[in-house]
């Protein structure tokens, strides 16, 4: 069962915004590659009876009532801002849009 | 715009082509809190006061969705006639834009709580059209984004972005429709009356204001065009955000005649978002939309699915109240009105304030007058919504009231309607202030009718010779001579009782 190529790896590394160099595109897609086999395992195990699991607690319908609990002061929100400005989060320009 | 778009008439168009559409819709939720932590939705707030580590997105922080958020999207589900999924999950959409902190929306991929359905929308001439509903699904808003150092707040040109995270995370339903074929010209048509629809729809489940006008209710236009008699659809733009239902309808109209014209041209459509100019009703190229497997949908790990037992969906089911279009057919119905009348009330945005003024005690007819003549068209005049007049359904409810216990004629009624509007009070002080009573006293009655009759003696002896039609310039005399406050109809009984003649 084939892995992930090396040009999976770039593409991913290009949605999640990680600048990697030629070396480490070709050692993460080793170390990816050996994940994915390893979890692929997990598949042979597991037949047509065993549903798919993403949780790993039997739960459903944990819900919480509509009320209001207190929120983080804009202080507190903004404290760990690398830079704020008008009490809002400032962040560089967005490209690639408009 | 510094470039124009090419056209070819909406006819022309047509003549070649048949529209599909695909509409898509958010609606906030009206709850008080967010979908997945108990911060705050109320509008207004300063900025960032209303977050806290799981809208955030702070590591280890856990979110739990809302139960008025499932209920409410249950009850949108089902009043769209959908199946209500029995096991369904949220998942993370991932994607890099600083409107979300998490760096992924929760959203529901392929395990929707509703799907399946329909909507039954009427059009201007009151035909039905039966829009198909893919399915409706539960995910959460984002963040508010202020470009500084560009043009009026756009992107382009900014130096950088502020984020305000109050809108983070208040709950959103989107719904989705299957492709829209077979509406052909009527098309934009259809879209504007399907979004209409679906306002009133979720005003009347009492689950959002959905007020356009303030984004909590926004449509995506997605059209395509094929050649008449080909089966396979052509390939599709999808207009974001368009947030008025007048834009709904010229969006899909400008995406029409543009679409026509790179098609005609020989040039292809390119699937891409575009944006929607409220002020010269055309749309200009946005991103080239990303494929759906680069979002990288999994199923949120922190949250657990939601399994609606059927019994609670039966509760939800049967706790609906009546729908919009099967309280119009019955109010149609019940108030002897055409469907081209019941159109114009609704163009007015008159049907709940009617609804209202009955409810505080007016008569059906009376409401419908008021507020379809004298008050639509003040309302037209001052160039406000009928809802946003100075006057409310239970002040037009007394007027009706004292014109029906003959205190007020419609000619005075409409002097204290004036008033009211004018800020002179309630009804009844405007009645008071300007000394606005129909004369009754019969006395004073007799004598003005007496003078009426003596100062035009060529109409009495021809109301006396039978011409019953002819009083109307004695009752005429009369009202004049009482400015007006005169009952005329009590009038007329007694000019005909002075000349001895009898109607009929």
């Amino acid at each position: 069962m084939p892995g992930i190529t090396r040009e999976e790896v770039a593409h991913l590394a290009r949605l999640a915004r990680l600048e990697l160099k030629p070396e480490e595109l070709e050692h993460f897609a080793g170390q990816l590659d050996d994940i994915i086999g390893a979890v692929a395992r997990v598949s042979e195990v597991a037949d047509q009876d065993v549903p798919p699991t993403s949780h790993p607690l039997p739960l459903t319908n944990v819900m919480r009532a509509d009320e209001v609990r207190p929120s983080l002061t804009p202080e507190q929100a903004l404290s760990g801002a690398p830079a704020q400005e008008q009490q809002r989060f400032k962040v560089p320009q967005i490209l690639g849009e408009d | 715009m510094t470039t124009t778009t090419d056209l070819v008439s909406y006819e022309d168009a047509l003549a070649s082509y048949d529209p599909v559409m695909g509409l898509e819709v958010h609606v906030e939720l009206g709850t008080k809190t967010k979908m997945f932590c108990g911060c705050s939705t109320e509008l207004g707030a300063e900025p960032n006061s209303q977050t806290c580590p799981t809208c955030l997105g702070m590591p280890g922080a856990l979110p739990v969705v809302n139960a008025i958020g499932i209920e409410s999207a249950i009850k949108i589900g089902l009043a769209l006639n959908c199946e209500i999924a029995e096991w369904c999950r949220f998942a993370r959409k991932n994607y890099f834009y600083p409107d979300m902190p998490k760096n992924f929306q929760t959203s529901q991929y392929d395990e929707p709580i509703a799907f399946d359905g329909y909507l039954d929308v009427q059009l201007e001439d009151g035909e039905t059209f039966r829009v198909q509903i893919e399915r409706a699904h539960m995910e959460e808003d984002t963040g508010k984004s202020l470009h500084v150092g560009g043009a009026t707040g756009r992107i382009h040109g900014a130096s950088h972005s502020l984020l305000d995270y109050n809108r983070a995370g208040i709950p959103l339903i989107e719904i989705v429709t299957k492709p829209i074929e077979g509406a052909g010209a009527r098309a934009p048509e259809v879209a504007r009356a399907y979004v209409r629809e679906l306002r009133e729809l979720i005003k009347a489940l009492g689950v959002s204001e959905a007020r356009m006008e303030q984004g909590q209710m926004r449509c995506d236009v997605n059209l395509s065009l094929r050649p008449h008699g080909r089966e396979k659809f052509g390939t599709r733009s999808e207009t974001k955000n368009v947030n008025s239902l007048r834009s709904v309808e010229r969006a899909a109209r400008f995406e029409i005649q543009r679409h026509a014209a790179v098609l005609n041209g020989g040039g292809t459509i390119i699937q891409e978002t575009r944006h929607f100019h409220e002020d010269t009703g055309s749309t200009t190229s946005g991103r080239v939309k990303e494929e759906a497997e680069d979002y990288r949908y999994f199923p949120e790990p922190d949250l657990v699915p939601i399994a609606p037992s059927r019994a609670w969906v039966e509760e939800i089911r049967s706790g609906l109240p009546e729908l919009p279009l099967a309280r119009r057919n019955r109010l149609l119905a019940e108030w002897g009105i055409s469907a081209a009348d019941m159109q114009s009330i609704l163009n007015a945005g008159a049907l709940d304030l009617i609804l209202a003024s009955i409810d505080a005690g007016a008569d059906a007819a009376s409401a419908r007058k008021w507020w379809m003549g004298e008050l639509a068209r003040s309302a037209n005049e001052s160039g406000v919504p009928l809802d946003g007049l100075a006057i409310t359904p239970e002040q037009v409810a007394r007027v009706t009231e004292l014109v029906s216990k003959g205190d007020l004629n419609d000619k005075l009624a409409r002097q204290v309607i004036e008033g009211v509007l004018a800020g002179e009070g309630t009804p009844d002080e405007v009645v008071e202030k300007r000394g606005l009573k129909v004369v009754s006293d019969e006395g004073a009655l007799t004598t003005a009718v007496e003078e009426a009759i003596a100062g035009n003696p060529g109409i009495a002896d021809k109301i006396r010779g039978g011409k019953v039609a002819a009083a109307g310039a004695l009752v005429g005399a009369v009202m004049k001579a009482t400015r007006g406050q005169a009952d005329a109809a009590r009038v007329k009984e007694l000019i005909l009782e002075k000349l001895g003649v009898s109607e009929g």
